[in-house]
């Protein structure tokens, strides 16, 4: 059977999410600032023109938000996820294999299809995802994942596909790998890009003239995959969902520089609920937890200190309490009076599933009770939002908190953020 | 004194039990769990209970809610302070409210159908109807599907 992959991406995904809910932001620049509001992450098309680069200095571009010539939002991880779910549940009626490949791009397997119009079924696809979730994508259809990517992004840029190209055709196979640049295809870096060049290998179609010998000796058999991708020989299946991860972090910098050990623990501490919270999501407990602590290592003023600190705890647990005062320990042994503090962070590994727990033969901790106070916890951030109910080491100053001055609400995810529709 | 006893055994006779076989084993779920007496009549007839959310949204990835501001729509039975359960997926049919984006913010209209033309009315005489066009930067953002409303403001 002849393989077949459609690659959908959402176009701009985070302006999008925030245009859904706001709809005037349609045809306006807008951007999506970093946590901390520090630099801009994402654009859209009309903040891209404006010449507005990736990883800008939000400082540089505060005139043009200030003097309304550009909206600027502080990253809404909690609505982009939500959005992102949407669009992959979406996604999943027209194919029962699909690679979600990261928060805004998903791999179908589109095999065996190959007998319907593929243009009209690409076309459905956006139109139903549009219509579903606002989301505007775009899709590449051929018959490798490498050249699937290759189509989406022709597919983008060229107005007469206005967002959906299919390349099976092998003239058009071969017309799309000439208009690609060597730089702009999947899986080639600076370094090797550099190299190529240097070789007069200039485009994609350069690049499949070469000899599976010369790829492999230079680029090693990750370059000879790509090689065969691009000549239409399909060498990457989809990947699976991914398997519950192996270790867990939760890390931010702070606000403010931090320097009194309460605000330390503060964050720390809600670090590990963080931490606890996403693995009672997967189901999983963690046996060893590390906390880390940094300075600001780009400030040549102040003193530098980075120090960490792993405990293997006795039973693996979920347990926000349990986590926070392993965590705190752990930070007691590390924290150093007199340094400003930029980071910390919390790490969990040796995650088992919860139902593998190698118990110790003189715990103390009534298990049972932990696990039906955390599912009422559970319960209640689900109905009231994060945190509302906590360990009190977490405390209530928050002055370690991210900076979020243009944060939009959770519009999908709690009711008392939902849009108003206004009848006047 | 006491001798420990020695029980012979075969290897036929132990069961090999490995992981998955013990994942899988799933424990029934009983009404009652009555350990000696008479069961519960009601063990076999066990069910789920009313979701009023399944009942509320068909289609929950394209399902979105807004809450009301204003009385333009009173007549249309949607009251201030409401929430308005909203259906992206759905096609608006004649007669059903919509929610629209209209000079800079979100509103409802009922959509109705004279003819080939599409209007967006609303429940206010005060107001006239729009006429749906082709060139209109206008679209319908979603369909109502349900109007969540209390007896009494509170």
């Amino acid at each position: 059977m002849t393989t077949l992959f459609a690659l959908c991406d959402c176009n701009n995904f985070y302006a999008s999410c925030e245009r859904v809910f706001n709809p005037a932001l349609n045809g306006k620049p807008v951007v999506i600032l970093s946590n901390n509001d520090g630099c801009v992450i994402a654009r859209s098309n009309e903040a891209k023109e404006q010449g507005i680069q990736m990883g800008e200095p939000y400082f540089k571009i505060r005139n043009l938000v200030e003097n309304k010539l550009v909206d600027a939002f502080s990253s809404n991880y909690v609505l982009y996820g939500d959005m992102s779910d949407r669009v992959m549940q979406t996604l999943s009626q027209f194919t029962p294999n699909l690679e979600v490949y990261s928060i805004d791009e998903c791999f179908l397997d589109l095999s065996g299809f190959s007998s319907t119009n593929l243009l009209n079924y690409a076309w459905e696809i956006k139109q139903t995802v549009h219509q579903w979730t606002g989301i505007p994508v775009s899709l590449g259809v051929a018959p490798t994942k490498a050249l699937a990517k290759l189509a989406n992004k022709l597919a983008k840029k060229s107005s007469k596909a206005n967002g959906v190209l299919v390349l099976t055709n092998p003239f058009h196979i071969r017309k799309a790998l000439e208009a690609t640049k060597i730089d702009n295809v999947w899986g080639i870096g600076r370094q090797y890009a550099t190299f190529l060049k240097k070789r007069n290998v200039h485009t994609a179609y350069d690049f499949t003239q070469l000899s599976e010998n010369w790829v492999r000796q230079h680029m090693t058999v990750v370059g000879v995959r790509l090689l065969k991708e691009l000549r239409g020989e399909s060498c990457l299946d989809l990947e699976d969902v991914a398997p519950a991860k192996k270790g867990i972090c939760t890390s931010r910098s702070f606000g403010a520089r931090v320097n009194t050990f309460e605000d330390l623990q503060e964050a720390t501490a809600s670090y590990a609920a963080r931490c606890a919270r996403k693995l009672r999501q997967q189901k999983s407990c963690a046996k060893v937890i590390t906390v880390f602590v940094n300075t600001n290592q780009f400030s040549e003023r102040d003193s530098q200190y980075h120090a960490s600190k792993t405990i293997c705890m006795p039973v693996a647990t979920s347990s926000d309490m349990e986590l926070t005062q392993y965590a705190i320990i752990a930070l007691k042994a590390i924290y150093r009076d007199g340094y400003l503090y930029k980071k910390s962070g919390v790490y969990v590994t040796d995650i088992v599933p919860e139902n593998q727990i190698q118990y110790d033969l003189l715990d103390k901790v009534n298990r049972d009770k932990h696990s039906k106070l955390m599912g009422v916890i559970d319960n209640l951030s689900d109905r009231f939002g994060r945190s509302k109910v906590r360990v009190a080491t977490q405390g209530f100053k928050n002055t370690w908190q991210l900076k979020s001055d243009f944060k939009s609400p959770f519009y999908t995810t709690k009711l008392n953020d939902i849009p108003t529709v206004y009848l006047r | 004194m006491c001798r420990a006893k020695v029980i012979p055994l075969s290897p036929l006779q132990l069961e090999h039990l490995d992981f998955d076989y013990l994942e899988s084993i799933k424990i029934p779920f009983f009404a009652s769990y009555i350990s000696a007496g008479f069961p519960s009549p009601a063990d076999d007839h066990m069910e789920e209970r009313i979701d009023i959310g399944k009942h509320l949204i068909q289609n929950p990835t394209s399902t979105y809610m807004m809450r009301v501001k204003g009385t333009s729509m009173i007549d249309a039975n949607i009251h201030d302070g409401d929430i308005l359960v909203i259906d992206k997926s759905l096609k608006p049919a004649d007669g059903l409210p919509v929610v629209c984006f209209l000079d800079g913010e979100f509103t409802v209209k009922t959509f109705k159908r004279i003819g080939d033309k599409a209007f967006l009315a609303p429940a206010n005489p005060a107001y006239e109807p729009i006429e749906l066009t082709e060139e209109m930067d206008m679209r319908i953002w979603g369909v109502v599907a349900w109007v969540l409303h209390k007896p009494v403001k509170q």
